[in-house]
């Protein structure tokens, strides 16, 4: 699915990411931890194709492709998705149009004809409710006016919509209430198929408790320093990342 | 040529043009609106034309519209033009009270100044002057002021015809009244409209004004509106303007309000040649709401420039403007914006807001707000923006598959949404809304056709026989 190989990259002549490799497989669940500012949003976001980044080294592979040669939507329509870290408001687009027209154009990018209305309306009333959302919350403009945690539940709320093959899920338990980040998790469980990969980025042990991953790695300035199975988030959690510090 | 030249050219002009038809088409005017022509000239000849050191007037240049020689008329058309013939205008499920004024004079078939249910008298000004001379000289000309430029002045000297709007004390209107001015002539062509609208006691009315020209020539249009909205009377005043490139075009509205009424003005700019919009609201009364919403959406070399004051003379006020801006190219925008509160003005509460993006780094804005305030018990806040799309918002779109054009276009038609939305007649918007999106694909032209209906079906052929038109 995907294989990220001595990854490099800069902002502003700043080397943020130092070389980093990961190989995620179809039907995997992976866990990102790190301490803040190691650069765990910046390999989500080169992996998105956000452009202010500079990739000085390595690559990425995607389903066979290299992820370079595509553009931010084309990897989104070929199914990447990123739920971000700090959703943007967009003033003026309804959440319900956006969604409308994400879902026609990645079904353009695949040759398919629009989404028939119905379909797509039962599709999102049915997702709104496995996500227990608000039902006004689609007629608003995307996020804006979203509390912290609505914000979050939305992202989910997107990627069930658009049902990626590759998920990168940037802190989206952080400002969910505890009701909400088992709601959260349990739609994520109901999506997760042998045919599509997760990335989990957070700081919590907690929510790995309902998402099992497979798989825990420590970025820890701009490198995998340790990667191991769900009980390395546990030792993590007890002991802190002063002991990661000290053995690398 | 230098432009002192020009204006001094310009001056002599006017002033000749004048003197020749106080002898011919203004002989027949009665002894109020002589008076105010003459008083008019004579202002005109004083404060003279606004040049770009005149304030209020740095960004927008019109010296080289004004080099140019224009044709003008003093007589009108044949009254039985069939403007169905000249154009439709179909805003879809909109019903309205249509008017139209064809390079300057106001079309009918039967009667010049008609009655509508209530009581309403809706027609042409010139007319007007004629049947209604006592409602004239409480009114006319008594809103508008010379101020820094001498065109209200030349307009006031000049005018001879435009719509005249009459809504009695009570009267709520059932229908939009709607004026289209075109523009269409083989020559070079300017115009002084003049409105008149004047809203009873607790009266109610939608207003519609739409601007255009048709044919690829040369025209000066050089309007004032006057507006007086009497105790708890109510109007929208929606102005659409879509010029061709070869247009100048210079409104004056003059907005007097007395005490619990409200005002409402949505002026969208979709093309433009060079445009400058002046309004003018005066606030003569307590309670009042005034509402000033602007969108222009200009490319190529086009140039809008919006000068708005509001003039808070009483207490417990409320005001509010929020001009919107779209361009591209070289394209230029002035927004001036001017607030002030007077001594006695106190609880005013007033807002101001011009926000702006540009496509391009050659695109322009000039945007001045300005507050005067005099009085101590007050809420005033203003602010301009000058951005470009928002580049998060652009990569959130985009990484969830929405290619970069859709996702433009989709970010500039909800910057422009927020004003469309405050129109409050509902096929109105629905069509506006259609003819943004349209002009934000390039799509929309200065059709052929009444802008209102670029439907192909009605693609209409000039009848108007030139030598049936007295000049
Ligand atoms: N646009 C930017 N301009 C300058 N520096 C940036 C930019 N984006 C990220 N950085 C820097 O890159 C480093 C890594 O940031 P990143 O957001 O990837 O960290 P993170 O691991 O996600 O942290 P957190 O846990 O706090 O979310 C930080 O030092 C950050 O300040
Ligand atoms: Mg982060």
């Amino acid at each position: 699915m995907l294989s990220i190989k001595n990854l490099k990259v800069e902002i502003q002549g700043k080397e943020i990411l130092k070389g980093i490799n990961l190989e995620a497989r179809a039907g995997e669940v992976h866990a990102i931890m790190g301490p803040n500012g190691t650069g765990k949003s910046t390999l989500a976001s080169v992996i998105a194709g956000r452009e202010v980044f500079d990739v000085t080294g390595g690559k990425i592979i995607y389903k066979g492709k290299n992820l370079f040669d595509l553009s931010v939507e084309a990897r989104a329509c070929e199914g990447i998705f990123l739920g971000f870290q700090y959703p943007v408001e967009i003033p003026g687009v309804s959440l319900v149009n956006f969604m409308k027209t994400a879902l026609n154009e990645q079904r353009k990018y695949k040759g398919l004809d629009p989404i028939p209305a119905k379909e797509f309306l039962q599709k999102m009333e049915q997702t709104k409710k496995l996500l227990e959302m608000q039902t006004s919350l689609t007629t608003r403009s995307v996020n804006e006016g979203f509390s912290g945690g609505e914000k979050k539940k939305n992202e989910i709320f997107q990627l069930a919509m658009l049902e990626p093959t590759l998920a990168i899920l940037d802190e989206t338990d952080s400002g969910l209430d505890i009701d909400a980040l088992r709601v959260v998790a349990s739609g994520v469980n109901k999506l997760r198929t042998e045919n599509n990969t997760f990335i989990v980025i957070t700081h919590y042990q907690r929510l790995l408790e309902y998402i099992v991953p497979d798989f825990v790695h420590v970025l820890f300035d701009g490198r995998i320093v340790k990667s191991g199975g769900r009980e390395l988030a546990i030792e993590l959690e007890e002991k802190g990342y002063e002991w990661i510090r000290q053995h690398t | 040529m230098t432009p002192i030249l020009t204006e001094n050219t310009f001056k002599e002009k006017m002033l000749k043009l004048f003197d020749d038809n106080l002898r011919s088409n203004f002989s027949s005017d009665n002894e109020y609106i002589r008076n105010i022509r003459k008083q008019a000239i004579g202002d005109f000849v004083k404060f003279g034309l606004p040049d770009t050191k005149t304030e209020g007037w740095q960004g927008t240049n019109l010296s080289k519209p004004l080099m140019l020689e224009y044709k003008q008329h003093f007589k009108p058309f044949e009254k039985d033009v069939d403007v169905e013939k000249i154009f439709m205008c179909e805003v879809h499920d909109l019903e309205s009270y249509l008017f139209t004024q064809l390079n300057g004079w106001l079309v009918f078939k039967d009667e010049s100044l008609s009655t509508l249910p209530g009581g309403i008298v809706v027609g042409s000004l010139a007319s007007a002057f004629k049947a209604m001379p006592r409602v004239i000289e409480n009114h006319y000309a008594r809103y508008s002021k010379v101020s820094n430029n001498g065109f209200v002045a030349l307009n006031t000297a000049f005018a001879q015809d435009g719509l005249f709007i009459y809504v009695p004390d009570g009267v709520v209107v059932d229908k939009p009244i709607q004026i289209i001015n075109i523009i269409n002539l083989t020559e070079n062509l300017f115009i002084q409209p003049r409105n008149l609208v004047i809203m009873g006691k607790n009266s109610k009315l939608q207003l519609l004004h739409c601007d255009h020209s048709l044919l690829h020539k040369q025209s000066l249009i050089n309007s004032v509106t006057e507006i007086i909205l009497t105790e708890n009377s109510e109007l929208e005043y929606y102005n659409l303007q879509n010029k061709d490139s070869d247009s100048t075009l210079i409104t004056h509205a003059w907005v007097e309000q007395h005490s619990f009424s409200r005002f409402l003005s949505n002026t969208l700019t979709l093309n433009a040649g060079i445009i400058r919009n002046n309004m003018n609201v005066n606030l003569n009364g307590q309670g009042c709401e005034t509402n000033l919403y602007g969108l222009y959406l200009v490319d190529k070399e086009q140039h809008i420039d919006n000068n708005i004051m509001v003039d808070h003379q009483k207490p417990n006020n409320n005001s509010n403007q929020l001009f919107k801006g779209i361009l591209d190219d070289q394209a230029r925008a002035v927004f001036n914006g001017h607030i002030l509160v007077r001594k006695d003005a106190q609880k005013t509460n007033a807002y101001q807001k011009n926000r702006n993006i540009l496509l391009t780094d050659k695109a322009t804005v000039d945007s001045n707000p300005q507050l005067e305030i005099y009085a101590d018990d007050v809420r005033c806040s203003h602010g301009s923006t000058v951005g470009q799309l928002d580049p998060g918002a652009m990569f959130y779109m985009r990484s969830r598959g929405i290619s970069e054009d859709v996702a433009r276009m989709a970010l500039m038609n909800a910057f422009a949404s927020e004003i469309i939305h405050k129109i409050n007649i509902a096929p109105l918007r629905n069509r506006i809304d259609e003819m943004v999106t349209k002009r934000l694909r390039g799509e929309l032209s200065i059709c052929d056709q009444c802008i209102l209906d670029c439907n192909e079906r009605r693609k209409y052929s000039f009848d108007i026989d030139l030598s049936r038109i007295n000049c």
